[in-house]
């Protein structure tokens, strides 16, 4: 069993899980319109921090907020492996910066780094799982960042995903995403001590990844990919069992109405859904991270599934029963 | 875990299951004379960044004959130390040096995991498709056991797929079977 034991997200509306939920359920959003950050682009509505953030020293605070709550030292036990979820890193090296975050908590471990597009969030969580259940490390750490950059924005521009208002997943009227700037981590264990400051917590049941197998940069039009992550995860439970769905919901026409689809094959159409797109931006690979957190803090006493999809094709999906 | 196929690729040599295999060119222009001797019915190959041509190439030799019991990999695991250094540079050409020409085509290329993408398109493969930046192709083996100790079916296409330039890459990539 994989037991969540710690959790930490800095974001531009706040430093904490805590204090970001509460941003949430105050309705307060990072989203903001910019006109001059990057050179050349169009004017872009996005969530970023006030001052611009530094990757490692940013990756470095999220991981000293996520295990502050209990005394046990792990971060440089032999017995604890680091994965780093991002997509461009620290200015598109991507190795370096993770090398960097186990130096300085003396780690003696390789760390590894997930780079499955959007869905990396997810991914590196089911790659601790599996690191954790095989037995070869007793505690994980997953850290998700990504730092916007003129590179990132010039890139969605050029695929006219970016929305120029606050996104507005699976409205009609959406235009597309919003990209945003944050860095999370979650503290995964086999070791069940469960500190009684940490609350809640949970563990992480079951996850999937499937590709579409269709298109590069545009997802399945059956739902394919995330259909099978969801059969995957629901493996021996029923849909009546899941208390929320925490969906991507980018607010790009394809993605919501390939979620939709997908979600309604799966027969989980009416489980609520928890969108944090409005409040965060598109976080890249930090969104997994940043996005299962809130979803679990929002939930009690329940099973909950966060699901992910990007480019590549790629899927991904996660169980958790939230205490 | 078993390895039932292999593949090696440097800018100058491909050596499949021990067995070298003869070329003419080398760098990109050797993965082009690949591409022609091994596939040829791909033309999608052309608008492929370097790291997913190597890719691509590697899965079409080990993939161009059935495999004893039919079957193909159930999964698509690679890894490597740049992730999508090559492209990016290229990406970042196009927004440089007073030029602002951000292109879409080269944009899909700044993310390694697409070269999964284009392998489960090709071979119809909907399973598990995950890319990893490690700091040496050793730190695959655990990555690999673990996936494997979880889904017990799972057979994959994995292995490590580099490229820092067009003509420094490369790839060695493996069929496994888990029995």
């Amino acid at each position: 069993m994989v037991y969540c034991i710690g959790h930490s997200i800095i974001s531009p509306l706040g430093e904490g899980s805590h204090a970001n939920l509460e941003a949430v359920q105050a309705g307060r959003s990072g989203l903001k319109l910019y006109t001059h950050r990057f050179a050349d682009v169009e004017p872009f509505c996005a969530s970023l921090f006030d001052t611009p953030q530094d990757f490692v020293p940013l990756c470095i605070k999220s991981v000293e907020g996520a295990i502050t709550n209990y005394q046990l030292q792990i971060t440089n036990s032999k017995d604890t492996v680091f994965i780093l979820s991002t997509t461009k890193g620290d200015d598109l090296d991507l190795i370096t910066p993770a090398k960097a975050i186990v130096q300085h908590f003396g780690n003696p471990n390789a760390p590894i780094v997930v780079s499955n597009a959007c869905t990396s969030g997810v991914c590196a969580q089911i790659t601790a799982m599996r690191l954790l259940e095989a037995g070869l490390y007793r505690h994980a750490i997953v850290v998700g960042c990504d730092i916007q950059s003129r590179f990132i924005v010039s890139g969605f521009q050029s695929f006219k995903a970016l929305s120029p208002e606050p996104c507005k997943p699976f409205s009609p009227d959406r235009q597309g995403l919003n990209l945003g700037e944050a860095a999370a981590t979650i503290v995964y264990t086999t070791h069940p001590f469960i500190p009684s400051s940490v609350h809640p917590y949970w563990t992480l049941e079951a996850g999937s990844i499937h590709n579409d197998a269709t298109h590069l940069s545009a997802p399945s039009r059956t739902g394919e990919g995330a259909y099978q992550c969801l059969m995957d995860v629901m493996e021996g439970i029923s849909a009546d069992q899941i208390a929320l769905v925490g969906v991507h919901g980018t607010a790009t026409m394809y993605n919501d109405a390939m979620e939709t689809i997908a979600l309604e094959r799966a027969g989980l159409q009416d489980v609520p859904k928890s969108v944090l797109k409005p409040f965060f931006g598109h976080t890249m690979g930090a969104a997994g991270v940043v996005e299962t957190i809130l979803c679990a803090m929002q939930a009690e006493q329940s099973q909950i599934i966060k699901m992910l999809s990007g480019f590549g094709g790629v899927n991904a999906a996660i169980r958790l029963r939230c205490e | 875990m078993r390895v039932i196929r292999e593949i090696e690729i440097t800018p100058t040599s491909v050596v499949r299951n021990g067995q070298p295999i003869a070329v003419e060119a080398t760098g990109e222009k050797m993965l082009v004379e690949l591409y022609r001797r091994f596939a040829g019915d791909y033309p999608k190959f052309f608008k492929m960044d370097t790291l997913s041509r190597l890719g691509f190439i590697a899965a079409e030799i080990l993939l161009k004959e059935p495999t004893a019991n039919g079957q193909k990999p159930t999964a698509i695991i690679l890894a490597n130390r740049s992730a999508s250094i090559k492209n990016d540079t290229d990406y970042m050409a196009t927004i440089s040096n007073g030029k602002y020409y951000p292109s879409p085509a080269l944009f899909v290329y700044t993310l390694p995991n697409i070269i999964t993408g284009e392998i489960a398109i090709r071979y119809q493969i909907q399973g598990e498709t995950s890319f990893y930046i490690l700091d040496k192709p050793e730190d695959l083996e655990q990555i690999l056991l673990s996936t494997f100790n979880l889904q017990p079916s799972t057979s994959a296409l994995a292995g490590w797929c580099e490229c820092s330039d067009a003509n420094t890459f490369y790839a060695k990539i493996q069929i496994i079977w888990n029995n």
